[in-house]
């Protein structure tokens, strides 16, 4: 085994307990600061994976918008921030037992699946500048990712408005 | 390869063949050497926060007409080396119902997340300790550590006042987030790469990008002294208005790390100001003489350092409401229209000289700033219009009937 | 290339082990007395009431929001500012579509009193 494949069931293991922990604490900052390490996990397999610009996009957009805008949102729902009791239901081994069925299906589904033995083209230019550009030029180019780039645009303003539409209140 | 001109490589070879004569692996020499390059950098800009500390009571003691630390060694410069011996001693007192993990977890990360951003910054020609091909953004991102670190202190204190400082301060630190970062777009679009060795690179020959695009250097510049919490943008330790702050519930060196995280992070922004708008290392002789770029480039970090600190001991605090507008009402409309101007005039210009384009470049930032000047001067005469018949009001009925506020809205 | 990662994940350890074993060092070194008055939460010198952890406006949640619009589309943008040179003037263009929409979303937050803070 070599030192990356340690690093990687390192993170992986890592997310995947974070994720455990997001649903199962008592205290809604501690589920929020889970949360940011589960996904902090998903950079370092960006990382590992060379896609340099998905690593740092994932830091940026996740951990630094998404959780705080997470962390405002829970400041308004709730009036305490706590939970006292135990995070489990009484069905809690019918609900592991559902999760543990459908992980068992989808194992065997993708294991079966024709297009993970394809071998994709090795990027020649992964982790450079050049990559990033090749990215850029595609978001911007009439045959490739135009349409998509300015939906998004529309997109982010839709949300934005929607949210203020329904958060702010009218005198 | 000779020590003059490429003197981290040349100080890695040599150490790495006195490790290799020892007998141990290539894996295993690389490793240490990248350990004791990062021990080396982490090290050496934590301990540089001390004389930063001096630096700074000592120039802000002149612009208020005092002397500054004076009394513990040679113009006081070993007063803030006592101040660190006697932090060390410090008892730490834990709030009742403080969370103990996140509790102590965000002095850790305040500091991290600005010891972090040393990792790509260019010191001189070859002197870099990872040259990222994203590393602009990686400088963003481990911004939003430091923002992070904030609500962990602001949560886990128990304290109304810490709380309510902590969310204040991440909503102008995310707001203020905007136009750094669209202001930042502007040397990536002018290099062709986020990598900072390549805008080093790119402003070569004097093709500074302050010259070049003074709006978006300006834009920056606030916005970074907004992210540091540094006069006249520190709400983050408004005294007067939430006691401290975030951080009123810690004590000894855990509230010093919030203290050194400040002051480190502020002469970090000059740091990267000097990187992405003042050529960063480039200088006459600085490509083949790393040693004479890494002076330049300290200088350079150090005038733009010493006019934060001008900033900072001269001008008064601004109100939120204040800086909020400032934020989305002006610095993010300017940048946005920045963007888009410089990339068509850039784009106009495609073929002609370095020369021609670059003064194109400069005049536009400058229509651009003279308007976004004229318009702001506009809205402001209007709105005092609209809130002078209020107190004219106030004064003839002496205070007893009243007031009518101001129509809102507008500027 | 990877090994950047594994230098600023070396970097990560190393900043965050510095100051911590810093903080447990002062922790050995000063003195340990708490007592339950000395803890109590400090809040200008009169007791506290009632819970920490209250609800806040929705103000807060506004800003968040703008802020994460306005963050997403710096992430599309930095990518074209990297290809820029390649790109010709249809290019350009498209970009300044989308900043022009996205500015559209900003004059609405504005007109609405969005940006206020009360």
């Amino acid at each position: 085994m070599t030192s990356i494949q340690i690093i990687f069931l390192l993170a992986a293991a890592g997310t995947l307990a974070a994720g455990v922990f997001v649903v199962s604490s008592p205290k809604i900052l501690h589920a929020a600061l889970w949360l940011i390490v589960s996904l902090f996990g998903i950079a370092i397999m960006f990382a590992l994976l060379q896609a340099n610009f998905f690593a740092v996009i994932q830091v940026v957009v996740y951990i630094g918008a998404i959780a705080i805008l997470i962390i405002f949102g829970v400041m308004l729902t709730r009036r305490i921030m706590q939970d006292t009791g135990l995070q489990l239901t009484r069905f809690w081994w019918g609900a592991a037992l559902a999760s543990l069925g459908i992980f068992a299906g989808l194992i065997t589904m993708l294991s079966g699946w024709k297009a993970a033995d394809i071998a994709l083209p090795e990027m020649s230019s992964s982790g450079t500048t050049q990559a990033i550009s090749q990215l850029g030029q595609a978001l911007v180019s009439p045959d490739a990712y135009v349409l998509p780039f300015e939906a998004a645009s529309i997109l982010l303003v839709v949300a934005m408005i929607g949210a203020i539409y329904i958060a702010l209140d009218r005198k | 390869m000779n020590f003059w001109n490429d003197p981290v490589n040349f100080i890695g070879q040599w150490l790495g063949g006195l490790l290799s004569g020892l007998g141990l692996a290539p894996s295993l020499v690389n490793f240490l050497l990248s350990l004791l390059g990062v021990l080396v950098l982490a090290m050496g800009s934590l301990l540089f926060t001390i004389f930063l500390i001096w630096y700074e009571r000592k120039i802000l003691g002149r612009i208020q007409d005092r002397l500054g630390p004076n009394r513990v060694g040679p113009f006081g410069l070993i007063q803030p080396i006592a101040d660190m011996m006697k932090i060390f001693t410090k008892e730490y007192i834990t709030p009742i119902g403080a969370d103990w993990l996140p509790y102590n977890l965000a002095p850790i990360m305040a500091v991290a997340s600005v010891l972090l951003l040393y990792a790509v910054i260019p010191f001189g020609n070859r002197m870099v300790g990872v040259d990222l091909n994203v590393g602009v953004l990686y400088l963003v991102a481990i911004g939003g550590f430091g923002i992070l670190a904030i609500v962990m202190a602001g949560w886990s204190s128990n304290n109304k006042y810490a709380l309510l400082g902590a969310f204040r301060v991440i909503a102008l630190l995310v707001s203020y987030e905007v136009p750094m970062v669209l202001a930042l777009l502007v040397p990536v679009l002018l290099s062709g790469s986020m990598g900072m060795s390549a805008i080093v690179q790119a402003q070569a020959g004097g093709f500074w990008y302050l010259f070049v695009a003074p709006l978006a250097a300006l834009v920056f510049f606030l916005s970074s002294i907004a992210e540091v919490g540094r006069a006249p943008f520190d709400l983050i330790e408004a005294e007067s208005e939430i006691v401290a702050g975030f951080n009123i519930e810690y004590s000894g060196l855990k509230f010093g790390f919030f203290y050194v995280a400040e002051f480190l992070h502020s002469f970090t922004v000059s740091v990267i100001f000097a990187t992405v708008f003042l050529g960063g290392w480039q200088g006459p002789g600085a490509a083949t003489y790393p040693l004479l770029g890494f002076v330049y480039f300290i200088v350079k970090a150090w005038i733009v350092y010493f006019v934060l600190l001008l900033f900072r001991g001269s001008l008064p605090r601004f109100r939120i409401d204040q800086m909020m507008d400032l934020n989305w009402k002006v610095l993010t409309p300017l940048s946005l229209s920045l963007v888009v101007v410089i990339a068509l005039v850039d784009k106009l210009l495609a073929n002609v000289s370095l020369l021609v384009r670059g003064i194109g470049l400069l005049s536009s930032s400058l229509v651009v700033g003279f308007v976004a000047v004229e318009i702001m001067r506009q809205a402001g005469a209007k709105r005092r219009r609209e809130v002078a018949p209020a107190f004219e009001h106030r004064e003839a009925a002496s205070g007893s009937a009243p007031v009518q506020p101001g129509s809102g809205g507008g500027l | 290339m990877l090994s950047d990662w594994l230098y600023i994940g070396l970097f990560i350890l190393i900043a965050a082990a510095l100051p911590a074993a810093a903080i447990i060092v002062a922790g050995l070194l000063g003195p340990h007395k708490p007592n339950s008055i000395k803890n109590q939460t400090y809040e200008c010198g009169i007791e506290t009431v009632g819970e920490t952890w209250v609800q806040f406006k929705a103000q807060y949640y506004i800003f968040a929001l703008v802020f994460l619009v306005f963050d997403v589309e710096t992430v599309f943008l930095y990518p074209w500012a990297v290809a820029f040179g390649q790109l010709t003037l249809y290019g350009v263009l498209e970009a300044t579509l989308f900043i022009l929409i996205l500015a559209g979303g900003l004059l609405y937050a504005w007109r609405k009193g969005a940006l206020e803070w009360v």
